[in-house]
């Protein structure tokens, strides 16, 4: 029986599979962090339950920590109970935290690979949806509620209904400045945000062989915005070159037995797929998002499109909808936006060669008059890794702000936020209504983008520069 | 959990698609470290003016609508994060069914934990319920777990597909977690090999 890389990870994890009840799955690796954690270890101390397995659990603070002052007490007291809760609950149950003092402490997506934690065939889970980012290293990968993360904590297993398969095949080369976000904001918009449900996506295609690790990860952190319960990609050279020698991976003693199981797992030739979908990358421009759902994208070359061009009633008044909130009138450049605000960070794009790419765009530029611009990485060692290329030095230069890492603007839990009105360009992963802040306009880009944005004052086709 | 039982609630509309978990329980509310008190604040930058007070052009202000227990909405209901606040928020409102014709896997699983049945129906389904209750706001419909029916006044009720599994865990009212453990001896047989197959997880 030819068998796709999803189904290989899911019949090696299964414990039970019983007529009466769920298939129940092990879990690898749980990952954690302080807003959907919480209540789960709050229900294991009223039940008189134990963490089962301390040592598949890594734990950080990213979502409501602060980006700059971090050596003052965080003034909210809510989050600051939150993140106190979070270092209690940890210490209790002899877990590994990188709290906010750590200099391993980052966003959690961000840190776990750079640690090495996550390895092909494993079941990964988090109380984040974004945990589809792992998907990059041929790990099943999903994210979870708070009353699953108690699950796990107690049994190591979770009930899960077997997903339908869908491959996503890109073909062709990216041009110049396109990139995996890209590729993922075009997905979205070509299937759209429940295009994915009940899927495990595998991305295959020349186009996804050529991305480096860091590009996997962002393309496989948005296969949620699709709807997809993960994303995947086989592992290859270029995944176990990442892996070899970091904290967590396999030792020197069983390299060699981890590889042979990793090789073991790619998608089998002839392997049958429930659903296929076809891009070619040469094909996708740089995209920018001008409504309030990650399917409402069009290239920077494209025009903010009018409702009566779509056809589905409920496409039309979902752009009548957006267009309101987002105070854009049909048929405007996506060029002639100007914006007030840019973000580069987040789990998605908040790695080192995001501000790579970034810093190269916005060398010996200007930040435009009444524009912000917000550099946050996505873990203390981006940041250091940043600092010794002197990238912080081209952003400081420029105008932009440098500041310690956290999920920040992405959702906008810890202070940092749009005011009303006020419209990012974010290479965040989200564009809802108020996500950003109430009011607030979000429009997705990569980062490239989002800093030719920043010194322009409005979105500009990047491959002209 | 409580056992789930037969009931007849009013049905409120919410005649929007894509409704997704930022909207459900917007960020500023998931700071909290329990899990009960999220009701006040479902759909709060829809549902308050920016003064605090109530926004009459929302749906769910409407008078008509008080009490509900019943939620019918558009499609992909529940899309975004994976927050569970969001049905902490929805339970804790008062509602303990939503129909619609599909909502996102997360928050799809998440429902079931907390007590909401998400019974998914087909466009033409969701249409008729919608029309009905435009009709006739305030109206009541009974859902019947048991028979995995739902009865409407003007006839458009409709048998509905659930999983098994799930449906049992509603009408018992029964733990997932302590349903798992009954296994314990499996979970550590299978923990025993993994070890074997590979160690290096376990170094």
């Amino acid at each position: 029986m030819k068998k796709t890389m999803y189904e290989k990870i899911w019949d090696s994890h299964l414990v039970v599979d019983a007529a009466d009840q769920a298939p129940l799955l092990y879990v690898d690796r749980h990952l954690m962090h302080e807003v959907t954690s919480p209540q789960a270890f709050e229900g294991l101390r009223i039940s008189g339950r134990k963490v089962r397995n301390p040592h598949s659990i890594l734990a950080t603070m990213d979502h409501c920590v602060p980006t700059k002052n971090r050596d003052q007490p965080i003034a909210d007291p809510i989050a600051r109970k939150q993140i106190e809760t979070m270092a209690e609950n940890c210490f209790e149950n002899g877990l590994n935290l990188y709290d906010m003092k750590n200099p391993n402490n980052g966003v959690i997506h961000v840190v776990v690979p750079e640690h090495g934690f996550v390895h092909p065939g494993m079941v990964v889970v988090c109380g984040d949806s974004h945990t589809a980012t792992h998907g990059a290293f041929g790990a099943l990968a999903f994210g979870i509620g708070t009353s699953e993360v108690e699950h796990v904590m107690a049994t190591q297993t979770l009930p899960q209904n077997k997903s339908k398969t869908m491959q996503v095949v890109v073909n062709g080369t990216l041009s110049k400045y396109a990139s995996a976000k890209d590729i993922a904001l075009a997905i979205t918009g070509k299937i759209g945000t429940a295009g994915g449900t009940g899927h495990v996506i595998e991305y295959t295609g020349e186009a996804i062989r050529e991305l480096s690790m860091e590009g996997r990860m962002t393309l496989c952190n948005m296969a949620i915005e699709a709807g997809a319960r993960a994303g995947l990609v086989a592992p290859d050279e270029k995944t176990y070159e990442y892996l070899k020698g970091r904290e967590f991976a396999p030792s020197a003693q069983h390299w060699d037995q981890a590889l042979a199981y990793w090789k073991s797992l790619p998608t089998d030739d002839g392997a049958v797929f429930d659903t296929t979908v076809t891009l070619d990358a040469s094909d996708i421009a740089p995209q920018v998002s001008w409504g309030t759902s990650p399917e409402q994208v069009v290239g920077v070359d494209g025009l903010v499109p009018a409702p009566e061009s779509f056809s589905d009633e409920i496409k039309r008044k979902a752009c009548e909808g957006a267009l309101a909130y987002m105070g854009l009138t049909a048929n405007t450049k996506i060029t002639d936006i100007a914006i007030d605000l840019v973000f580069i960070g987040s789990c998605t794009n908040g790695r080192i060669e995001d501000f790579r790419i970034a810093a190269e765009v916005a060398k010996g530029t200007k930040v435009a008059k009444g524009v912000i611009a917000i550099a946050v990485p996505g873990s203390y060692h981006v940041k250091q890794q940043a600092e010794d290329e002197g990238l912080d030095k081209i952003f400081i230069d420029a105008g932009w702000e440098w500041r310690d890492p956290g999920c920040s603007m992405c959702l906008a839990m810890n202070g940092d936020e749009l005011t009303k009105g006020q419209r990012s360009a974010s290479t965040s992963n989200r564009n809802f209504e108020g996500r950003q802040g109430k009011g607030g306009r979000t429009h997705l880009v990569s980062p490239a983008m989002a800093a030719a944005a920043a010194s322009a004052g409005h979105f500009v086709d990047i491959r002209k520069l | 959990m409580e056992p789930y039982k037969k009931h007849e609630s009013i049905a409120a509309l919410m005649d929007r698609s894509n409704v997704d978990t930022d909207q459900i329980i917007p960020k500023q509310f998931l700071k909290k470290v329990e899990r009960s008190g999220f009701g006040i604040h479902l759909f709060h930058d829809w549902r308050f003016n920016d003064d605090g007070s109530d926004n009459a052009e929302f749906e769910l202000n409407k008078p008509t609508f008080k009490g509900a227990k019943i939620l019918v909405a558009g499609d992909n209901f529940g899309c975004g994060s994976s927050r569970e606040h969001a049905p902490w928020a929805i339970a804790d409102y008062g509602f303990n069914a939503i129909i619609s014709t599909s909502y996102a896997d997360i928050f799809y699983n998440n429902c079931f934990k907390n007590g909401i049945l998400a019974i998914k129906v087909n466009k033409d389904q969701l249409d008729k319920l919608m029309a009905e209750i435009s009709a006739n706001e305030g109206v009541c419909f009974v859902i019947d777990l048991e028979n995995q029916q739902v009865i409407t006044p003007a006839g458009n009720g409709f048998i509905f597909e659930i999983d098994p599994f799930r449906k049992g865990n509603l009408l018992s009212g029964l733990d997932d977690i302590g349903l798992t453990l009954k296994h314990e001896a499996k979970i550590t047989e299978y923990e025993h090999q993994h070890k074997q197959d590979y160690p290096w997880l376990w170094a």
